[in-house]
Parts: structure tokens; sequence; C-alpha cells
């Protein structure tokens, strides 16, 4: 074996490589993180534009228009206490709807399915998930509310917030199930055993094991779902009754409206508005409260789902 | 932190006890348990059925008094007889060409950016709760940016109420849902993989473009399809924006004067149709759904087979 005697000659730079590569290296990386900026830029836009134009139109306005007993826009009549108590008869409802019955279907499937019942139920559950709401929206207001609404509650007008309070319960029935599923499937089934191995019934582990120890990601699932219907726009436009503007009503059996479904009333007439020069400003305000409402939610729903995560 | 589990002791001993003084073990309550859960998923499913069924019965009328190419062909219009989908499906798919191009590749990226690249730093926590929050904010208020943005500060660029207003819009949208979707599918990835590509002396972006993506390919086009679905039946930040919908006049010219003139799309004439009080438009209604389900059942098969193509190219 003999030594060399000549070391090879490495320098630094051969070492760090192709500098063309090392170029698009560094170009790539400065590509990603700003198409990663781009959810800050959106959200900053988004904020920017209800805080902005809904301060402009709150310093056009007399803010005793704001409590006026009905949302009439064109008569300068911006009742919010009118649309925030529709939206919250149409949480309620929906949530009466999809509470139980998606979270009984998520227990059914993570708890009870055998795996082939299975294989055919959460599909069909995820093609509910993906009908679109404008249609779920026509179905409310043609089938819905005629059929089953108003044979019910006879009392109920075709067109109510009771009917669209169903109907986004029915959209948002999916959405309940799948995130309590994934909360229910996560319980380690060390849990479950040693349930059963103290002799308790199926039941009795389902209900006093499992759904505890899954509760907060249930929760998460009902606050998500309420974040939901409040932003449902679709099936309170079409089945929620109310057309332009609507007095102050807390009967839900009855026509009414909600912040969605009168912003998207306001902007769909927008272009025959007439009289009130400001009434279109309006939209901003009512989208930043809406706004408001569903990121606090979600906010609270995600350290939910974080507690969760970080038990299991 | 945890949440403290008290075993249930006295319940279970209570069952116990019952079962063995009695004898019987055929458990009632719980069948019966079984049976209500059962019985509320089979309810939101035959409301699924339910729906299914008016549509598609909804809409038999139509396709008889008229062929199914008359309403196919058919434009917007005031009159029963005439209305058609030909244009939704137009604008549809217009703005499924903004939601390709510009969400699919930027979501897609910060995606890439967020799994490969960050550190947990303030930037990239910030940005994952961001992405997150946004996937939950209504659509009426993406509805109002495409409003202020896109129809009034750039107005004279996008034509106003125009496609191109309602693509740009509708790509914001979906962008949440693509990041969301994507970076699940790219966090599957072995890291082995990653390793093995850095052992043979690739650079990192190397490593992403013939490792990374490659593998996470059907994942990514899982979560495009459901970004593309959403798009497609979206109607909320259309009706804010505005669209056509009394008349409107297929406009010829350039492809930039398409993009900015008015337009419709699949969910708007569902909602023009249902808006209209006449009984006649009621099977308008139907059958303009029953289009936009079948597009999307289209889109949807599609994106199955592509990633069944893409799963068998990666074994």
């Amino acid at each position: 074996m003999t030594t060399t005697d000549r070391a090879p000659e490495v320098t630094l730079a051969d070492l760090a490589g192709d500098r063309r590569r090392r170029a698009t290296e560094r170009r790539m990386r400065w590509v990603f993180l700003v198409a990663a900026s781009s959810a800050i830029v959106i959200t900053v836009a988004i904020i920017a534009t209800v805080v902005v134009e809904a301060g402009r139109f709150l310093a056009d306005v007399e803010l005793s228009s704001l409590f006026a007993d009905g949302w009439f826009p064109r008569e300068g009549k911006f009742g919010l206490p009118t649309i925030f108590v529709g939206t919250l008869w149409i949480t309620a409802i929906a949530i009466c709807v999809a509470g139980p019955i998606g979270l009984a279907s998520a227990v059914y499937l993570s708890e009870y399915a055998r795996p082939g019942v299975r294989r055919v139920l959460k599909p069909a559950l995820e093609i509910l998930a993906g009908i679109p709401s404008v249609i779920v929206g026509f179905f409310t207001l043609n089938f819905i509310s005629p059929e089953l609404v108003q044979r019910i509650f006879t009392s109920a007008e075709r067109g109510s917030l009771l009917a669209a309070g169903v109907g986004v319960g029915v959209l948002i029935i999916p959405l309940v199930a799948s995130i309590s599923e994934d909360a229910l499937s996560s319980v380690p089934d060390s849990l479950r055993e040693a349930s059963t191995g103290l002799g308790a019934r199926k039941v009795t582990t389902t209900l006093r094991v499992v759904v505890p120890a899954a509760l907060s990601g249930i929760v998460a699932a009902f606050i998500v779902a309420v974040s939901r219907a409040i932003g449902e726009t679709l099936v309170v436009t079409l089945a929620g009754g109310a057309a332009g503007g609507a007095a102050f009503e807390a009967d839900p059996a009855r026509a009414g409206l909600t912040m969605t479904a009168a912003m998207a009333n306001l902007a769909s007439g927008s272009d025959q508005v007439t009289g009130v020069g400001n009434a279109v400003q309006s939209l901003y305000l009512v989208g930043f409260l809406l706004f408001l409402m569903t990121f606090g939610l979600n906010l609270i729903a995600d350290r939910f789902v974080r507690r969760f995560r970080q038990e299991y | 932190m945890s949440t403290v589990l008290t075993p249930p002791d006295e319940a279970i001993d209570a069952e116990v006890a019952r079962a063995v003084e009695t004898g019987r073990t055929l458990d009632a309550r719980g069948l019966a348990f079984q049976g209500a859960l059962l019985l509320a998923l089979l309810a939101a499913l035959a409301v699924l059925v339910w729906l299914l069924y008016s549509v598609v019965d909804g809409a038999i009328p139509v396709f008889q008094d008229r062929s199914v190419g008359d309403f196919l062909s058919g434009k917007l219009s005031g009159s029963p007889s005439r209305f058609g989908v030909s244009q939704g499906i137009r604008g549809s798919i217009g703005i499924l060409v903004f939601v390709g191009i510009i969400a699919f590749p930027l979501g897609v990226a910060a995606a890439v950016y967020l799994e490969e690249y960050a550190t947990d730093n303030l930037f990239s926590r910030t940005v994952n709760v961001l992405v997150r929050n946004l996937a939950g904010v209504p659509a009426v208020v993406y509805g109002l940016l495409g409003l202020f943005v896109f129809k009034g500060l750039l107005g004279d660029l996008t034509g106003g109420s125009s496609l191109m207003s309602a693509g740009l819009t509708m790509a914001i949208l979906v962008l949440p849902v693509v990041v969301i979707t994507a970076a699940e599918a790219i966090r599957a990835v072995p890291q082995p993989l990653r390793e093995a590509g850095y052992g043979l002396g690739a650079t990192q972006w190397e490593v992403i473009r013939t490792q990374v993506l490659p593998y996470a390919a059907p994942g990514i086009l899982t979560g495009t399809v459901l970004s593309f679905a959403r798009a497609l039946g979206e109607a909320a930040p259309l009706l804010i924006i505005g669209t056509a919908t009394g008349l409107l006049t297929s406009s010829g010219g350039s492809v930039l004067d398409q993009l900015q003139g008015n337009y419709t799309a699949l969910p708007m004439l569902v909602y023009v149709a249902t808006k209209r009080p006449a009984e006649e438009w009621l099977s308008l209604a139907s059958a303009s759904a029953l289009v936009l389900l079948v597009v999307l059942l289209v889109a949807n098969s599609a994106a199955i087979l592509a990633r069944n193509h893409f799963e068998k190219r990666r074994s």
C-alpha cells in the first residue's frame, strides 16, 4: 500500500456544487415562499375590504337606523337585530336537525358498522356533502318545505326560516358526521378494550368511554357546523321566503331574512338601487359581522381539534 | 394535559351483576341504541335519495317536451320554452379554467412550502392557521372581496360583473381547499424517498420535482377535484358580484372580450329558475340542477380514473 504524495485538489467551491443548480434552488425557494404568503395577502385583503367599506358605511348612516324594526335597505332601514335573529333561528334549527343525525351517523359508522357496510354508507354520506347548496335550496323550497315542514307545522309558510333551517341542517349533516367520526375513530382501541374487559356492554363502552374521550373533537364538529350554518347563503335566500326586505319577525314559521340572505338580495338587485345612496354599502357591514363571527368560531374549533390531536 | 377519564365502574358493575343475576345475555337496550343510530344514518341517506329522485323526476318533462339537445343548447331566456343551459356550461367551464390556472399551481406551491421548506416559525404557523381559517370563511364574504377588488378597483381590467371577476374570485375561494388537501398528500410521502434523493446528490427542489410531487400526485389530484367541484357548485360569490339573469347575448369577439363580458354559470341558472314563481320553471330548475349534478359526476369520475392511473404508475 503506497501513500499518495499528492492530496486531491478539492476546494470548497467544488463541494458546493454547480452554481446554476444552486441559483435554481434559491429561486424555487422564493417561488414557494411567495405562494405561501398568498394566504396572508388574501386574509389581509378580505379584512381590509370589509373593515374599510363597513367604516365608510357607518360614517354615512345614522346609527339609529341600524336598530330599526326591520331590514329595508332601500328605505334606509338597516335593522341589524332583524337579520341577526334570522341567522340565529337558522343556526339553531340546523343544529337541531344535523346535530343528532350527524353525531348518530358518526357513532354508527365508527363503532358499529362492519367494514363492508361502512364502505357503502360512508361514500353515500360524502355524496350528500357534495350536493351544491343551490340545489339543496331548490329542494328545500319545493320539496322539504311543502311535503315535510308544512305537514308537521301546519302554520309554516312555504318559504320560512323554519324550512330554510331544516334545509341548512340537511346540508351540514355530512359535516358533523365526518368530523365527529374522525374524532371517534382516533380514540385508541385500548380504551374500548379496557372497558369491555371490565364487563361493560357495547352501548356502555360507546356512551361512557368512547364519546367522552372524543368530546373535544365532537365539540369542534359542532362549532364548525354552526359557523357553516351562519355563512350558508343559497338555501336561506331561496327557502327563507323574504325578498328584498323584512320586518322584525321572531316567529320562525314565517318568512324571514338572515344576514347572508340580506346580502344576496341586496347585491342581486344592486343595479336597480334607488333612493338611499349607501344601501349597497351596508353589504360590507353585514359581511364584516359575518366574517368576525365565523372567523372567531373557526379559531375556537381549531383549538379544540388541536387539543384533541395532542391527547391521542 | 389530559382529560381525566373516570372508568364508569359502578355502571359496569351494575351491568355485570344484573347479567349474572338474570342470566340474560341479550342486550335489548344495546340493540335499540344501535337501531336508533342506524335509523339516523338511514334518514340522512333517505333525504339524499329523495333529493336525487325529485331532481330527476322534475327534469323529465323538460327532456320529454323538448329534446335533450334543445335544452342543452338553449340560452338564458325569460321564456320557459327557450330557456337552456349552454351559456351556463360555458361560464362554469370558464370559471374552472381560472381555478385551474390560478388556484391549482398557487395552492400546490403553497403546500410545498408549508410541508417541505417551512421550519416551525411565526411565518409558517401564521400561514397554517390562516389557510385553515380561510377555508371556513363564508363564500359570500369572498363575494364581497370580488365585488370590491375585481369589480370595483380593477373594474377597467376585468370589465365589472364579468367572467374574469367571477373566475378570479372563485380561484381565491377554493385556494385554501387546494392548499390543505395538497399539504396532506405531500405529508404522506415517505421520508426515505426524500433521503434517497438527497443521498444521490439531488438538491431540495430536484427531490421535490422528481420524487415528492410525482408520489403525491394522486392525492393532490383528488384535492384539486374537490376544489373544482366546490367552484362548480358555488353560487354565493356570483350572486354578490352579479351575473346575467334575464337575457344574455352571446358575445363574440376576442377571448379578452369574452372574459370581460357578462356571463352566467350553471348554479346561477338553478338559482334563477328557482326564483321564478311560475309552475313551468320548476321543471326547468330541476333540469338545470340535473345538468349540474351530471357535470359534477363526470368531473369526479374523471378524477377517480386519473387517480387510479397515477397510483398504478407509482407502484
